[in-house]
């Protein structure tokens, strides 16, 4: 642990004033709360919302992962996880199971979640209409008249151009029937992990300045149209390590010549999976 | 005569003040007193600048009257066009009061058949059924066939003339004001107009026209009422 | 028959400048009223005054909202207010470009007020947007084509159909023929007499064009510098014309 820093880098207040924004978020699932999103020793894009969370959350006891698109190997994870061992000294782990929280971009680890565990999502873009209404004053108020009409037009033009709809990743939902929310950019394979989930789900984007959450057990919606419902991706393959045929798989260029392979994005779920046919 | 008195003028003036022209004012009636019955024919004469035109249109409340009252009966009440709302006006303008003029206001794109038909699917009636009556209209008017689903706008002056009666006299309404609706007529198709008009007063409307035609004038008119100009004051 | 809209003394300043002033008018279902005057006479402000997008400085506009009760529009919520101009209302813009989403198709641009009002059926909503394109003579083989491959008129015929599709039962409408040419003017124009008069809509709509008038309005209010001068039936406003500034107005229209 480095002394210089105070625990987790950020000072007490901050870390209070995060605490006050997350419990707002908790007590209004799926509002966004602003708060006052400090520099972070990253660049935007690369997380800054979700430490600022997790470093308001870390105690010295907890066991910390990261992930990012699944893997916890990847720059982004590794450097987050090192950041916290650094500044907090906690214990960290890639086994989902062993962790207390779970820091992720673009995933929601295919292991399934417990109650006493939490997970914080990286958003780079927490407004799910801000492509068709660029104004936040009056993003802010179809949230607070629940005037979500608008998001519809999304999926419609989905339908009307590939006939089916085709947003694969940050796909919209409706939290506790109130707020329309992006899940953050998880592939649609994740949103039904998102309902009802035990876990308690923190969202934390840091250029935006803004949090949500999803508490444990909360009725999470992706939105959809009656004759177009809702569907998860499919895949023809198995992960063709583990073999698994219900995880979210990644297509993977292995050689010049172009071919490819199917693995688990989840690098936990898979090499666990691994470990134990071999046991 | 018992037949029932539909409009009566009193006292009626209308002059024009015009702005435009260092607020000259233009009389053009003053203290006119009229009554029409049901079923007669009253036809305007007198020289032009009399102001017949003008008093049909202060009647239609197409210009507002100066001084003096247009009493209308209107479904049995008698209501005084003059004081009247712009709402009461219109409904009875679509009910009691028709009005064909010279020329016809042309809607761009609009057939002549529905045209014709709009008065009476202004008042609810079923358009299939305004067009037939429409249809009817135009085939005795001699308004060939094949330009009933044509825009009325390039066809002949009298052709417009004809729609523009037939459109006037779709609704059986108790008064008719009509201004020079033959003008551009021949001679049976004037013949038509006047058999049209001595249907209309048979079944109890009203007329009020006016006639340059002296032969036009003399088969319909049952009355005369003679206008003089006024001097510019 | 009793009134569907009722404005008392509605006034709005913009600081110390008028922009209407003490204007009073009822509006009967079905009924079209054109309020006409040049640019700067205050028309548009009181549309939009009328309608709810500007906040009046005084005055009242109430409406009988379809279950027959009277809502004064000062009082009403924000919330109160959406759901009107959603469910009862129709909002028509000179420029189609500030009434359609440009970036969407004009399947979605027709779809959305349906959508917003909770309907959640896709073929039924991609039917019946279609069936409006052809409403307003647009090809709906163009269903998927975006707005900005449209020319001017049928941009404005778009728009059009996408106010008109939730069968809104008062529209407003701001010189929705101002930008366009004449013969596509015209198209326009007969398209809204006939869309207005088959489903027996009210309209108010603002024009500095004498014609439009004439052609669509039954009854017309004439402004100058935030005031109504005169009001009164269309054709009497026209051809008897009373006070000196509509009289100017009447006789600078160009006759062909």
């Amino acid at each position: 642990m480095t002394p210089r820093y105070n625990f987790a880098f950020l000072d007490e207040d901050t870390k209070r004033m995060l605490r006050r924004a997350l419990l707002k978020a908790v007590a209004i699932p799926g509002y966004q709360v602003p708060f006052g999103s400090r520099e972070m020793p990253l660049p935007y894009g690369w997380g800054t919302g979700g430490i600022q969370v997790t470093a308001a959350l870390l105690g010295p006891d907890d066991v910390l992962k990261v992930i990012d698109q699944g893997a916890d190997d990847t720059t982004n994870a590794v450097n987050i996880r090192r950041f916290f061992s650094r500044v907090a000294g906690v214990a960290t782990t890639e086994h989902t199971a062993d962790a207390t929280l779970i820091q992720t971009r673009h995933r929601i680890p295919e292991t399934s979640l417990r109650e006493d565990q939490i997970l914080i999502f990286q958003v780079p873009e927490p407004e799910p209409l801000r492509t068709l209404e660029p104004r936040e004053a009056e993003t802010r108020t179809l949230h607070a008249l629940a005037d979500y009409g608008l998001m519809h037009v999304t999926l419609y033009e989905d339908i009307a151009q590939y006939g089916h709809i085709a947003t694969s990743y940050d796909y919209p939902v409706l939290v506790d029937g109130r707020f329309l929310t992006s899940p953050s950019p998880i592939p649609k394979f994740d949103n039904p992990k998102l309902d009802r989930s035990p876990a308690l789900m923190l969202f934390g984007a840091g250029r935006e300045k803004r949090l949500y959450a999803i508490p444990p057990y909360t009725r999470v919606e992706s939105l959809a149209f009656d004759d177009h419902p809702f569907e998860i991706q499919r895949w023809e393959h198995q992960c063709e390590l583990c073999g698994s045929g219900d995880s979210y798989l990644d297509e993977v260029v292995v050689d010049d010549r172009g071919t490819r392979m199917f693995v688990c994005s989840d690098t936990d779920y898979c090499s666990g999976r691994r470990v134990e046919a071999q046991a | 005569m018992t037949a029932a008195l539909m409009l009566e003028l009193r006292d009626l003036s209308k002059s024009f003040e015009l702005h435009q022209q260092q607020g000259a004012r233009l009389n053009v009636l003053r203290g006119l007193d009229l009554q029409l019955h049901a079923g007669e024919c009253v036809v305007l004469s007198g020289p032009s600048g009399a102001g017949k035109s003008t008093l049909l249109r202060v009647i239609y409340a197409n210009y507002r009257p100066s001084l003096g009252a247009v009493h209308v009966r209107h479904q049995d009440r008698w209501l005084d066009l003059a004081k009247a709302t712009p709402h009461q006006v219109l409904e009875v303008r679509r009910h009691t009061l028709g009005y064909v003029s010279q020329f016809l206001r042309v809607i761009p794109r609009v057939p002549a058949l529905d045209i014709v038909a709009e008065p009476l699917v202004a008042l609810g009636v079923d358009i299939q059924q305004a067009r037939r009556r429409a249809a009817y209209l135009l085939d005795r008017l001699n308004v060939p066939e094949r330009l009933w689903q044509l825009p009325p706008s390039t066809f002949s002056g009298g052709e417009q003339q004809r729609v523009n009666i037939a459109r006037g006299l779709i609704v059986p309404r108790p008064i008719l004001l009509l201004d020079e609706p033959t003008a551009s007529l021949d001679a049976d198709n004037r013949a038509v107009v006047a058999e049209l008009l001595a249907e209309a007063r048979s079944a109890g409307s009203a007329v009020l026209g006016i006639f340059h035609d002296e032969d036009m004038r003399d088969r319909v008119a049952t009355r005369l009422f003679p206008m003089q100009a006024l001097e510019a004051a | 028959m009793s009134a569907l809209l009722q404005v008392r003394d509605l006034s709005l300043h913009y600081g110390p400048r008028i922009g209407c002033e003490a204007v009073s008018f009822d509006l009967h279902p079905g009924e079209l009223l054109c309020i006409v005057g040049e640019s700067g006479s205050g028309k548009s402000t009181l549309l939009n005054a009328v309608a709810a997008q500007l906040t009046p400085t005084a005055g009242s506009v109430r409406y009988r909202q379809r279950d027959g009760e009277w809502l004064e529009l000062g009082a009403l919520s924000e919330a109160d207010r959406r759901r009107l101009a959603r469910e009862e209302w129709g909002f028509v813009t000179q420029n189609p470009r500030d009434g359609l989403r440009l970036n969407v198709s004009a399947g979605a641009n027709v779809a959305e007020r349906l959508m917003a009002l909770g309907m959640r059926h896709y073929s039924q909503l991609r039917n019946m947007a279609s069936s409006w394109l052809e409403r307003v003579e647009i090809d709906p083989s163009r269903i998927d084509d975006a707005p900005t491959s449209f020319s001017g008129g049928m941009q404005q015929r778009l728009q059009i159909a996408r106010t008109l599709v939730t069968q809104p039962r008062l529209v407003f409408m701001d010189e929705p023929t101002a930008g366009l040419d004449v013969s596509v003017q015209a198209r326009i124009l007969d398209l809204l007499r006939r869309l207005v008069n088959e489903l027996g809509l009210a309209a108010v709509m603002v024009t500095h064009d004498l014609a439009v008038a004439r052609l669509l309005a039954a009854r017309t209010m004439v402004m100058q510098g935030g005031r109504v001068v005169e009001t009164g039936l269309t054709d009497q406003i026209l051809d008897d014309p009373q006070h000196p500034y509509t009289q100017l107005l009447v006789s600078s229209v160009l006759t062909t």
